[in-house]
């Protein structure tokens, strides 16, 4: 299926996908993320239990350590 | 605008710096050059002999509490500032008691467990507020790399978003300075455009 990611369009292994499926998929190396679906807070507890849809549009931030 | 009404518009606002070390005190004093006369402070930190290469402290300092030693710094560029002091590591639950009042906030820890606690409480309980998060400042160079972007409707990050301090990578003045001026520069554009409160 086809998703807005991280403003991009791009193909994804076909529903039911969770968040968490979804960062797995993607091959993340930072282990401290945000992620929103549709806009919408999704936090780090519920990334198994939202589902991404065809059409989405899912938005990671990965957060580094330095300050 | 001029300078004065500069200081005028946003004497009224109150900033809240989560966490005081390179980001946080370097921001701190470049908002409070500009006219910021209501800080609210967090870091449960004492300066450091390795801090000084980048933050906002100084030798004689070293073994202060960051907050208090933040203070001070402050206190000496305009006495007329008021602050909130906590000397506490943060939790999830402490942000709303700590910085709920504020009209600003930059985040400024260095762990990015740290970073994304506070941004998921901010998006749930104070979505209506700005946060400015920096986020990838390690190193030398790359200046280009340099960024901000708005990530949400009130999340905007600095930063370059991938150098990770490590030990052939670490936190140095120039870079952590330029992001947390970033922040700062920010920080004020957007009070700029908000509404004046009464000091």
């Amino acid at each position: 299926m086809i998703i807005t990611f991280n403003n991009r369009l791009e193909e994804v292994p076909d529903g039911p996908v969770t968040v968490n499926d979804l960062i797995k998929f993607k091959n993340f190396t930072f282990k401290m993320l945000v992620t929103k679906v549709n806009g919408e807070l999704v936090k780090k507890d519920q990334r198994d239990e939202v589902y991404v849809k065809e059409g989405d549009k899912v938005d990671i931030l990965h957060l580094i350590s330095g300050g | 605008m001029n300078w004065d009404q500069i200081k005028q518009h946003i004497a009224g606002f109150k900033i809240g710096i989560a966490g005081c070390g390179g980001l946080g005190s370097n921001a701190a004093v470049a908002l409070a050059r500009v006219g910021v006369k209501r800080f609210v402070l967090a870091d449960f930190d004492v300066v450091e002999p390795s801090n000084l290469n980048r933050q906002y402290y100084f030798s004689k300092q070293i073994g202060q509490k960051k907050v208090h030693a933040l203070r001070d710094n402050l206190l000496q560029i305009y006495q007329d500032i008021s602050l909130e002091l906590h000397d506490k590591m943060l939790h999830f639950e402490d942000i709303v008691p700590v910085f709920g009042d504020c009209d600003l906030m930059l985040e400024a820890f260095d762990k990015a467990e740290a970073k994304q606690m506070l941004t998921e409480a901010m998006m749930c309980f104070m979505p209506d507020k700005v946060l400015i998060i920096g986020n990838g400042m390690a190193g030398v160079g790359s200046f280009d790399a340099i960024k901000q972007l708005r990530w949400s409707e009130n999340v905007y990050v600095c930063g370059d978003q991938i150098t990770e301090i490590s030990a052939d990578q670490p936190p140095l003045a120039p870079r952590v300075g330029i992001v947390s001026n970033m922040q700062a520069n920010l920080a004020l554009e957007l009070l700029l455009k908000m509404k004046p409160k009464k000091e």
